[in-house]
């Protein structure tokens, strides 16, 4: 039979030193551990180790073993934490992984993209036949508007002021941007619905706009903002394809495996993403539904967005700045 | 086929066993969580609307400012409260803390960053098509309990054993003294541990039968103790010097 230790010989010495490192362990769970405390953190870990062993070994099941291997799965978390993102690693973020990762998605890209075209065609083609289907693309509010000749857009900062309306478009389209995206975990399917429908909405609002000959009008406000939040939102799509593709023909040994490789790589790109949008946002706030700005106005605003977009995927904005 | 713990082969030699949280810990902290970001939200709003306005609702038609300053924190709030508090708090929020649930990665460490803003990303599909519907129905079907966020992350949820380790620090005070063996002074401390969840009768009997296995340890006479004179408190005041190794 194991005999079982007593008290003095193994509990009353090591028992102090549980407690502080309990107590310790609350303090490193919260703040950024100091040179000193990642040193008492491994010793502690690697003492609480053998008192694990030692505990499983003499008193198997009992609480103190319990509360031990509890103790010890909380420094196992705190010793294996993954650093912080540092300023370097920002930097190496956005001038090598993100460009990376766009380079890798290009195939995706220019096939997200062909499906986006292809639904607007569709979308286009469809309302500009049968005009009554209108209803399938666009709000009833919207259709009244169109249909009295002037776009819903129109008057739209008498009622909802420019810092308002940005922010809650950016914030939609960041949500579709990732619903893009994630719903790509449907084996792509979800992209691909998600994408279509989006052209196929663009396509035949256009259409209907082309009918009652606002479609002029309809090209100006868009033109500003619209170019790179498309792109976005498409970028977002070929994330999700990609996504797919990971479960569909996975690189790994698993699914799940090639699932949390290819999700990991992808997510790194909404760092791009969500600054691009959130700019998008402010300019179909500020820029687009104001009537006073022309067209020579918007034009360089949307093409500044774009070579900004181009700057900002390529990593020459992060690159030329880190060389400054 | 679910299983019940996650076991991590650890650089020092000893395995670490964690024991997986399945569907009702993680609808319990879901729950929990869910009311706290939904009471902030509402108290900022109402709050700000009384700044503003005099009454604690928005009026049929607020200036801009108004309704800015009173519905964007408000939603800011509402939706992005687990995404800020799981990255703020390493993988715990409130609600997974009265739940006794922690985030941790394949490896058992601290979820990284970016992990954390992934699974948060998908909740946008574990919601569908209403109340985490999607993310309810994996837990049942995925081996580790996981929502999609979770399975696309890396990440899972564990049991948190916090009031473990609360024991092991009142252990320390108990045993500094006592000759007894550690089984008893493990089984002592976590009686008083659980005392108040314990009904007056079951804990007063174990308390007494302890007691007197104690006595018996060391070579007093059990006879003499009269226990079954004592009051609760006086008991818990017994029970609690006899394991810090003063006679019974």
């Amino acid at each position: 039979m194991t005999p079982t230790p007593k008290a003095p010989s193994w509990l009353a010495q090591r028992s102090t030193i549980w407690s502080r490192l309990g107590e310790s362990l609350l303090t490193w769970r919260r703040g950024r551990l100091s040179r000193q405390d990642a040193l008492q953190a491994l010793e502690g870990y690697r003492g609480l180790a053998r008192d694990v062993a030692s505990a499983r070994k003499s008193l198997p099941g009992s609480p103190i073993t319990t509360a031990l291997e509890t103790l010890y799965a909380s420094m196992h978390a705190i010793v294996n934490r993954e650093p912080r993102h540092t300023r370097a690693s920002l930097r190496h973020l956005y001038a090598v992984e993100i460009p990376a990762t766009v380079r890798e998605l290009r195939p995706y890209i220019l096939g997200v993209w062909f499906l986006f075209a292809l639904s607007t065609a569709a979308g286009w083609g469809l309302i500009h036949t049968w005009p009554t289907l209108v209803g399938l693309v666009a709000s009833p509010e919207m259709v009244r508007h169109v249909e009295h000749g002037e776009l819903w857009t129109d008057g739209i900062l008498n009622v909802t002021p420019s810092s308002l309306l940005s922010i809650r478009i950016f914030t939609n389209n960041i949500a579709v941007t990732i619903f893009a995206c994630v719903a790509g975990i449907f084996y792509g399917l979800g992209t691909f619905y998600v994408i279509a429908n989006n052209g196929l909405m663009l396509g035949g609002v256009f259409a209907f706009t082309q009918i009652h000959g606002l479609d002029g009008d309809l090209l100006k406000f868009i033109f500003a903002h619209g170019t790179v939040e498309l792109s976005m939102i498409c970028l977002g799509g070929a994330a999700g394809v990609a996504l797919g593709e990971s479960l569909i023909r996975p690189k790994l040994a698993s699914r799940r495996d090639s699932l949390q490789q290819c999700t990991a790589k992808i997510a790194r790109l909404f760092a791009a993403l969500i600054p691009l949008l959130i700019i998008c946002g402010l300019i179909e706030g500020f820029v687009s539904p104001d009537p006073d700005i022309g067209w020579p106005v918007r034009l360089f605003v949307g093409l500044a967005n774009l070579a900004l977009m181009y700057a900002v995927l390529t990593g020459r904005f992060f690159r030329s700045a880190a060389a400054a | 086929m679910a299983t019940d713990s996650l076991i991590i082969t650890s650089a020092t030699g000893v395995d670490v066993e964690l024991a997986i949280a399945g569907p009702g810990s993680r609808s319990h902290a879901f729950i929990i969580d869910w009311h706290i970001r939904l009471l902030l939200a509402v108290t900022w709003f109402a709050l700000a609307a009384y700044a503003q306005t005099g009454v604690f609702y928005l009026r049929g038609k607020s200036a801009g400012a108004v309704a800015a300053l009173s519905l964007l924190p408000a939603f800011a709030i509402y939706f992005l409260y687990h995404p800020v508090v799981e990255l703020a708090m390493r993988g715990r929020t409130p609600g997974k803390r009265m739940a006794g649930v922690r985030i941790v990665n394949r490896l058992g460490g601290t979820p990284s960053t970016l992990a954390l803003l992934i699974r948060n990303g998908f909740r946008l599909i574990d919601s569908l098509p209403l109340f985490y519907g999607v993310g309810l129905c994996t837990t049942f079907f995925t081996p580790q309990r996981v929502r999609l966020g979770d399975l696309a992350a890396g990440t899972l949820l564990v049991h948190d054993g916090d009031q473990e380790v609360r024991a092991l620090a009142q252990l320390g005070s108990l045993s500094l003294n006592s000759s007894l063996d550690a089984g008893t002074v493990a089984l002592g401390n976590d009686l008083l541990l659980r005392w108040p969840d314990l009904e007056p009768a079951r804990r007063h009997e174990l308390a007494r039968e302890l007691l007197r296995r104690i006595a018996k340890a060391v070579g007093s006479d059990s006879a003499t103790l009269n226990l079954d004179a004592l009051k609760d408190r006086d008991l818990k005041q017994r029970l609690r010097t006899a394991l810090a190794g003063h006679p019974p």
